[in-house]
């Protein structure tokens, strides 16, 4: 047993350890707070603790469990709400009241619980890692299945159906036990076959994250954005709205009340495919700003390490980061009172290496059951100042796929979502558009175009405007001009908190822009008979046109006389 | 206890001594040699050596001659219902010239919420302000900070809503005033303001003054905040928090991170700014296990009037919403120089705290003002004359709306039904088919005949 020699905040000093290695998850002090070896030098092993080290003596012993920091995976993980080492906070609530003490353990997953397990397998068969060997009903929209452990392969000998703990054997291979349950260190992928691609979008139901900046199923998204311009309501938006089969949602470092209304929100909320509650598909972790810095740390491998368990079912998981700048501000903190060597802005010089780790267990994949599974992954960055040029921005736009920037301006306007058009960019645009040119409406990709060009046309438009006057304009500019307007504020703008713009399906955003294309081309042609665009600004297509968010059955728009 | 003859170095406020295995974070008591004590937390600890940081700054200390006592117990404060009506220093001793006996000790740092038992806030604090109540309403468990400017009258400000603020629903209310970094003259304003209003009965003031050691800035808000939780989540009350000025703590953090020798963050602040402010103003919000809330407001003055200094950019970060003040509102006397326009509060009152039409119409006015302030702006480039009657009806509308809704005073006092019937009446400045965030229903009830 070793003992403690300093104490330093969330890092620790310890000797005498038995048999110490890098990642093992140690015992620490008399209340057996949780901790994790991050260094060993020479005689002294150093440890970051999971929980606040107020009152802990040099002297205390430490223990190691030689075992690297692991998630449990199993039925059970949806509806859950995990801080970031996977500890169930209604547990520690029942445990505990409403603050969070410390050194409580709990599994975190409920061991008394009967699962119906319905085997896929008999006895004879040859399984492999990985390989689907029977399901669990786990909630009304998902079906768990139950994979052979990572590195176990072999003859089934015995198989056991029927309602079962995750503490029961559910099957054998020769003397070995499977249960229904698996362990996985956090810091490590976890394999499949091979990575594939794919061009089917990850739908949002959020007409500037589909139209304009889509991103796949398996993408890479970042959000960087200034306080309060709508990163968390994007990442909600996005967990309740959007295509994917399970969501992982990571609170990491953010407020305690955002976690809450997710929590209270969620059951409530229908899915609109199947109308049961979006909590069933959910997952949440949640290590609030408040909560210990080293497990703020964890959270995001916590919360991705699930997300890839059930992408290796085969299922289409999209995991929400918010905000990984928080998750680098703790690798930095932790990094500094291990006196390391700091790179830019204080970061440890291994920032970029970390997070492009990160984005890369993102992706589409033929999982080791040979099935196809993806994990998309949004993170939201919270630059300082509202600056891009920061290093963690920086490190994750070098990696991400799509860049979803959000803009103070636009915020400060109210126009949400506060989304800059003209900086951000999705490189996965090719491939939807020919996703969506087949399945939703064959000028998708035209109408995009067009969009984009008409919003970069009206920036130019509108720097002459500034120095000549808007009236000094030809006809067809100011025409232009209004019809940009209309694209940004009947299309771009949509506010999440309206009942019905709150989702917009992909065939509703196909024909908003089929009508207000129809507007454009029509109103051209006006314009050159001699129609002036202020008679056009007041026409009745135009109220059309604004009305066209708040109406669920859209219609087309007809002839403009 | 153990006590310890021996140190090694005094450094900034940190005394480096002899110790056998005392706790992080454990409190000591110094005795000099000529029998006068300070008081400390150990900050690092070794075997046979401890950092201690000591409250009261090291001036005068050497290292002969002292005795370090380690007291067992981290940092307490005593608590009570009986603090209301009382004025405590920074280190929550009593200066009103009376003994104070707490009715329980509590650790200073309280301990994390469970996100899964708080409570949503969504119930209205009426702070009497117009442009907070209608257009960034306050809500019983949330964190909103004021963003100030050197030389604008927020500790007026700061005031008002403390004699103001008030429930609607007759739960007990109290306030929890906390000056940090005042100066004398601030100070004494403070008291005197509570003490001839009357607020000082339903108030408990902590004063830490600028003359103060900066470590005993740091320990100022936590120790308000635990009296704050105690009188909240045990003893039921709705408790409203304003600690004035975050600007001001930030500067001992940044001081003291400096002589630790720390790497440090942007301009020099440390890098932990975030999580330490976060250890702060999450401790706001409402439970499950309690009806009682703490809601903060937290005033910082913004260094050079930039919202991207650390202060105001991290506390944005972690707050839910912010009351902005502007420079231009108070050159044209209009006070409270609250801007509507850059503030915003992110959480929602419920439905039947207040009016039904309340949130509509902050939209409304909202919108209206932001129209007539970019008329404003066109204004100055070409001439009234270029505006068309329309126009024209939106820029009296801003110059009424600053007027009478912005404008009053910080002595007047508005019910929030008062506060959108006057909304209402400024709406009739423009044409009433420009009503479009407003309800139908809601138009024929309320608009002025
Ligand atoms: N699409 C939207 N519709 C309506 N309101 C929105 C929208 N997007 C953002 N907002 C408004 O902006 C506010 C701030 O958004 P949000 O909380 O997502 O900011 P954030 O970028 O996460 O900030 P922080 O970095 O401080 O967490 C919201 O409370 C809401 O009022
Ligand atoms: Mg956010």
């Amino acid at each position: 047993m070793g003992k403690l020699i300093a104490i330093a905040g969330p890092v620790v000093t310890a000797v005498e350890m038995d048999n110490p290695r890098i990642n093992d998850v140690v015992a620490v002090g008399t209340e057996n707070l949780l901790g994790e070896i991050i260094e060993i030098r020479g005689k002294e092993t150093i440890i970051q603790v999971y929980e606040e080290t107020d009152g802990l003596t040099p002297g205390q012993p430490v223990t190691s469990t030689h075992k690297p920091l692991s998630v449990e995976l199993g039925p059970g993980l949806l509806t859950a709400m995990y801080d970031g080492v996977q500890r169930p906070l209604d547990k520690i609530q029942a445990l505990a009241g409403s603050f969070i003490t410390r050194g409580i353990a709990v599994p975190a997953l409920d061991e008394k619980k009967k699962w119906e397990f319905k085997p896929l397998v008999a006895v004879g068969d040859e399984v492999v890692e990985g390989q689907i060997i029977g399901t669990v009903e786990e909630s009304s929209l998902i079906t768990h299945k139950i994979l052979v452990p990572v590195g176990v392969s072999g003859k089934i000998t015995k198989v056991e159906k029927g309602k079962k703990t995750i503490r029961d054997p559910v099957a054998h291979i020769g003397k070995t036990p499977l249960f229904m349950t698996q362990h996985w260190p956090v810091k490590k992928p976890r394999p499949y076959k091979k990575k594939i691609s794919t061009n089917e979008p990850l739908k949002t139901g959020q007409r500037i994250y589909d139209f304009f900046f889509p991103t796949v199923k398996g993408g890479q998204c970042a959000i960087p954005g200034p306080f309060g311009c709508g990163k968390t309501v994007t990442q909600q938006a996005i967990a309740k709205w959007c295509d994917a089969q399970i969501i992982v949602y990571v609170g990491c470092g953010e407020r305690g009340n955002e976690m809450t209304e997710v929590v209270k929100e969620f059951p409530e909320l229908k899915d609109p495919k199947s109308g049961k509650p979006l909590m069933d598909r959910t997952v949440l972790i949640a290590n609030t700003s408040n909560m210990p810095v080293a497990a703020r740390e964890a959270s995001v491998y916590t919360g991705m390490t699930i997300a890839e368990y059930f992408r290796d079912q085969g299922y289409d998981v999209a995991i929400m980061a918010d905000s990984t700048s928080r998750w680098a501000e703790a690798m930095r903190e932790i990094s500094g009172r291990l006196g390391e060597m700091p790179g830019e802005e204080g970061y440890p010089a291994y920032l970029g290496t970390r997070i492009a780790q990160f984005y890369e267990r993102a992706g589409s994949v033929r999982t080791l059951a040979d099935v196809n599974g993806s994990v998309t992954v949004i993170g939201a960055v919270s630059p300082p100042g509202g600056d891009f040029s920061e290093p963690v921005t920086q490190n994750t736009l070098k990696i991400a796929k799509v860049f979803w920037a959000l803009d103070a301006g636009l915020a400060a306007k109210r126009h949400y979502w506060a989304i800059n058009w003209l900086q951000s960019y999705s490189l996965y645009a090719e491939q939807t558009d020919s996703w969506y040119d087949e399945n939703i409406g064959k000028e998708w990709s035209t109408y995009r175009r067009w969009a984009m060009d008409l919003l970069q046309q009206e920036a130019e438009l509108l720097d002459i405007a500034q120095l000549v006057g808007k009236d000094s304009l030809p006809q067809e500019q100011q025409f232009l001009l209004l019809t940009a307007r209309l694209m940004r504020e009947d299309i771009l703008q949509q506010n999440a908190f309206d009942d019905v713009d709150m989702y917009c399906p992909a065939p509703k955003q196909y024909s908003m822009m089929e009508n207000l294309h129809s507007f454009f081309l029509q109103g051209q042609k006006l314009i050159q008979k001699g129609m002036t665009t202020t008679e056009l600004e007041s026409h009745k297509s135009v109220e059309f046109i604004g009305k066209m968010k708040y109406t669920k059955d859209l219609v087309r728009l007809g002839d403009i006389k | 206890m153990k006590v310890f003859t021996n140190a090694q170095a005094v450094k900034g406020p940190l005394l480096i001594a002899e110790c056998d295995n005392a706790a992080f974070k454990e409190l000591v008591s110094v005795t000099r040699s000529d029998g006068s004590k300070v008081q400390g937390q150990v900050l690092e600890v070794f075997e046979k050596k401890a950092v201690i940081q000591i409250f009261e700054g090291t001036q005068g200390l050497g290292v002969d001659n002292l005795r370090v006592k380690y007291l067992a117990k981290t940092a307490t404060v005593g608590v009570g219902e009986n603090m209301l009506g009382r004025v405590f220093d920074g280190m929550g001793q009593p200066i009103d010239g009376l003994e104070y006996f707490p009715e329980s000790q509590r650790d200073i740092n309280g301990a994390p919420i469970n996100p899964v038992a708080r409570i949503q806030p969504d119930e209205f604090i009426q702070t009497g302000v117009s442009t907070i109540d209608c257009m960034m309403p306050l809500c019983r468990g949330q964190k909103l900070p004021i963003f100030a400017m050197n030389g604008l009258p927020y500790n007026k400000l700061a005031a008002q809503i403390a004699r103001q603020a008030k429930v609607l629903d007759g739960k007990e209310f109290a306030v929890v005033f906390v000056a940090m970094g005042s100066t004398h003259a601030e100070a004494d304003f403070f008291r005197e303001e509570f003490e001839k209003t009357g607020a000082l009965n339903n108030t408990v003031l902590f004063l830490n003054l600028a003359s103060d050691p900066s470590v005993a800035r740091i320990m100022t808000p936590r120790l308000a905040l635990t009296a704050a939780e105690y009188l909240a989540f045990e003893k039921g009350k709705q408790v409203l928090v304003i600690m004035t000025d975050m600007t001001n703590y930030c500067e001992s953090l940044r001081e003291i991170s400096a002589i630790r020798e720390e790497v440090p963050g942007r301009r020099g602040y440390p890098g932990y700014m975030y999580t330490d402010l976060a250890s702060l103003y999450e401790r706001a919000g409402k439970i499950e296990t309690s009806d009682g809330s703490v809601t903060q407001i937290p005033i910082l003055t913004m260094p050079a009037d930039d919202k991207t200094h650390p202060v105001p950019d991290l506390t944005g970060y972690i707050t839910e919403g912010q009351i902005l003040l502007d420079r231009g509102l108070f050159k044209r006397s209009k006070t409270p120089p609250i801007t509507i326009l850059g503030s915003l509060s992110r959480l929602k009152v419920k439905k039947g705290q207040v009016r039904e039409d309340a949130a509509a119409l902050a939209d409304q006015l909202y919108a209206a003002y932001a129209t007539g302030i970019e008329f404003r702006d066109l204004v100055a480039v070409v001439g009234k004359s270029a505006l068309s009657d329309r126009d024209v009806a939106y820029l009296d509308f801003a110059q009424a709306f600053e007027e009478e809704f912005i404008n009053q005073g910080f002595q007047q006092e508005r019910s929030i039904n008062e506060t959108l019937d006057i909304g209402w009446k400024l709406l009739t400045l423009i044409p009433k088919s420009e009503l479009k965030k407003v309800k139908e229903e809601h138009i024929k009830k309320y608009y002025p005949q």
